[in-house]
């Protein structure tokens, strides 16, 4: 049982991994980080029935607060962006370099 | 060892002069606010005169108790101490440096006074009467505390105190660069000799070590000397050309060590060339540090250690040597010297080298008769000259002088009784402790060469006549050579500066029946261990030979060099008063002679290029734009600079895309790489 679900979450992370590192659209990029966010969510709940130790629990309940604070951050900035470039592509944003 | 008798006013003398210069110091430099003229006269002319009156009462103290107790100390606290082993902070008074010490305070006070006529146009905006009086106090207790400091370490402090008061006092009119390089150049030859005087230390307190007698004090250190007395060191073979060479006593070694800082002090060849350039200093600095006492403090020193000495034969005949051979080779060139003071300075010079010539015969006694002389004759020589530079409106050329007896007919009295003085003239100061000295060369049967000591410290005392009469007669007699609208501008100095002037001008005089030898007493009838008391007095705290001579030649001795003397004095009349045509022609007849001597046989010159090019050549080229500036600067500093700047800019920088996906990329890699690292681990 928990090696497929570790499977899975496995395989969702790097999907977002992936997603994360190839797309070029911004909101696509927060999708994809939400996907690896709850692919590690999958694995701790996961482990955590198997030990039958709730600190899995807690673990996940933690990072589903931290990302919807970081959604709302990140959303902030797309939208910020839009306004200002009217583009979410994140090839646009490369300002701060040498 | 005599215990000494405890005497707690010991420490006002050296403390009282501190303190005057320290309230100037806190005024002047914390407050930023001067003291009132008549505050700082009280304190600086006030602090060395007390400090007479003390030395006066212990001196009494001294003479009073009997000959083989007359040792007072007074001990502060303990400075360094290590086991058994102490240097403290403590003083002694006995004979010998009870004469030194009523000398530095005595004619001390008499140029404090002085000074204060001397500065008194001092008025430029930095403050420079109180400023020069702050130095004057700081000297006087840095000379006191080399004088009656009872250990080496003590003395070495107050020299080094005096080395520096010496250094601030010749450049004291800084804003004139000469006057800051002459300054430089007294600190500069006196550092190398004190290196020598340093060494010497070590190597006395190292091999007394050896033998578990570790001590610096003087008293201890007599006491303990006879166990390294035979030691022998062996030179290495390069070496080989010394006599005595390859084993010498190690009491030769340590005293060579000595002398060497008694040479830099002192103004010994090859040492004496700052003492000249020292001139640059206002002539009170010339009078009381540069002819008086921090000059003669090599003297002092040699005879402090004494008991070394006497135990090495090699040493006291360098010193003998050395001493004649500079009293002759000063001599010389003060006779072509213009500058009245470079006369003067050159003068001092030479009559240094008589000191060290009757140290080195083991005559200790002649020698500090001849200081304390030496200080009353040369003070007011001094001072004289300085009374006559004011005169001038600071002209200090006596080609520009000439018959100014009429203008100032005091200062002209009270310098020629320094004249006669330092020139022999019979029953003055000079005449009794050159004679003592010349008697000294001449018994001094052991030392090799005698004869020829003697022969040269006579030439030297008819040079001396010689060079003095000219400068008496071509400043103060003769024709006028001062331009004729300044003349009437011409007339003695204030009371301030008469007064020393007066007193040191008395000293001169009768300076010499402090220690009159027995022979020569001009008073018939007075037992033999009455006249030459200086000596007695001196007796119990210095090791010297006591020589034992008839009558009949010490007289004819004296006979010979007043002869000498006057041939001098004559030949400078009959130069300089009678046929005063006839010096030009001379010079025009020994031209090349006389540029050598007039340009001081081209010394500086060849120290200059020996000693002085290649040293700033190697700093200029090596240290500095090798080392300083191509080393530390360029590479070290700037290289490692330039390569971090180098390297991020042309590699580093190429990271930072502005992509975040880019670093994200590395994120991803690196957490991949320490993931595997910890699975495979």
């Amino acid at each position: 049982m928990v090696e497929k679900a570790v499977a899975l979450s496995a395989l969702l992370f790097v999907l977002g991994a992936l997603g994360a590192l190839t797309r070029r659209n911004l909101i696509v990029i927060l999708m994809s980080i939400e996907l690896m966010l709850n692919a590690v969510n999958l694995a701790l709940v996961a482990f955590s029935r198997q030990w039958g130790d709730l600190a899995g629990h807690v673990f996940v309940l933690m990072v589903i607060v931290v990302a919807a604070a970081e959604v709302a951050v990140g959303l902030g900035i797309v939208l910020s962006l839009f306004r200002n470039r009217e583009s979410v592509n994140v090839e646009d944003v490369s300002l701060l370099k040498w | 060892m005599v215990e000494a008798g405890a005497y707690p006013l010991l420490r006002w003398i050296v403390l009282l002069p501190l303190l005057a210069a320290a309230i100037h110091g806190v005024a002047l430099a914390l407050l930023r606010r001067p003291l009132g003229r008549t505050a700082t006269l009280l304190l600086s002319v006030g602090a060395p005169a007390v400090a007479f009156v003390i030395a006066f009462l212990a001196l009494i103290r001294l003479i009073a108790a009997p000959p083989e107790q007359r040792v007072l100390s007074d001990l502060l606290f303990t400075w360094i101490g290590a086991g058994s082993f102490s240097a403290d902070v403590a003083f002694l008074l006995d004979p010998l440096s009870a004469v030194m010490t009523l000398v530095v305070t005595g004619v001390g006070t008499l140029i404090h006074v002085y000074s204060v006529g001397y500065m008194d146009d001092d008025h430029r905006e930095d403050r420079g009467f109180q400023r020069f009086f702050c130095y004057l106090n700081l000297f006087l207790f840095s000379m006191l505390v080399l004088v009656l400091g009872d250990n080496l370490v003590l003395m070495f402090l107050g020299w080094e105190g005096v080395g520096l008061c010496s250094y601030l006092l010749i450049g004291f009119w800084f804003s004139d660069r000469w006057n800051a390089y002459c300054g430089s150049k007294a600190f500069i030859v006196n550092r190398i000799g004190d290196f020598g005087f340093l060494i010497g230390i070590f190597l006395l307190f190292w091999s007394l070590a050896e033998v578990d007698a570790a001590t610096v004090n003087f008293r201890e250190l007599a006491e303990a000397l006879p166990r390294i007395a035979e030691q022998t060191v062996t030179l290495p073979s390069w070496l080989g050309f010394l006599p005595g060479a390859p084993t010498w006593k190690l009491t030769t070694l340590i005293g060579i060590c000595f002398f060497l800082g008694a040479a830099g002090k002192s103004a010994q060849i090859p040492l004496y060339i700052w003492l000249p350039d020292a001139m640059a200093g206002p002539t009170p600095v010339s009078a009381l540090i540069h002819a008086a006492t921090m000059v003669t403090a090599g003297v002092y020193m040699v005879c402090r250690l004494d008991f070394l000495y006497a135990v090495s034969p090699g040493a006291s005949a360098l010193i003998a040597w050395t001493g004649a051979i500079t009293a002759i080779f000063a001599a010389t060139i003060a006779i072509a010297q213009t500058d009245i003071k470079k006369v003067l300075a050159y003068s001092t010079v030479s009559q240094l080298g008589y000191m060290f010539l009757a140290a080195g015969c083991g005559a200790y006694s002649a020698a500090i008769f001849h200081v304390v002389t030496h200080a009353f004759f040369k003070a007011l020589l001094f001072l004289g000259s300085g009374a006559v530079i004011l005169a001038m409106h600071h002209e200090q050329d006596i080609d520009k002088m000439g018959g100014l007896r009429a203008h100032i007919p005091w200062t002209h009295r009270w310098f020629l009784l320094g004249v006669l003085a330092i020139a022999g003239f019979p029953f003055m100061s000079g005449f009794y402790s050159k004679d003592e000295i010349l008697l000294s060369a001449w018994l001094a049967h052991d030392l090799p060469g005698h004869q020829v000591l003697y022969a040269i410290a006579l030439a030297t005392a008819g040079l001396t006549a010689f060079y003095m009469l000219r400068l008496h007669f071509r400043t103060f007699l003769g024709e006028s050579r001062v331009p004729l609208e300044q003349r009437p501008h011409i007339h003695d100095p204030v009371q301030w500066i008469l007064a020393p002037l007066a007193v040191l001008g008395v000293l001169s005089v009768f300076g010499g029946f402090l220690g009159p030898s027995a022979a020569l007493n001009p008073v018939p009838g007075v037992a033999p261990e009455h006249s030459n008391s200086l000596a007695n007095f001196l007796a119990s705290a210095l090791h010297g030979a006591q020589h034992e001579v008839a009558f009949a030649t010490e007289r004819w001795l004296a006979v010979t060099s007043v002869a000498v003397a006057g041939l001098g004095a004559l030949l400078a009349a009959w130069l300089y008063l009678w046929s005063p045509q006839l010096p030009a022609r001379i010079r025009t007849v020994l031209a090349g002679l006389h540029r050598w001597v007039a340009n001081k046989y081209y010394v500086d010159e060849a120290y200059d290029a020996v000693f002085v090019r290649p040293v700033v050549s190697f700093s200029e080229n090596v240290l500095y734009r090798g080392i300083d500036v191509g080393l530390i600067d360029d590479a070290a500093v700037n290289g490692s600079a330039h390569f971090v700047r180098g390297f991020a800019s042309g590699v580093l920088r190429h990271f930072q895309s502005g992509l975040t996906q880019g670093y994200l990329f590395l994120v991803a890699l690196g957490t991949l790489a320490i993931a595997s690292y910890l699975v495979a681990g």
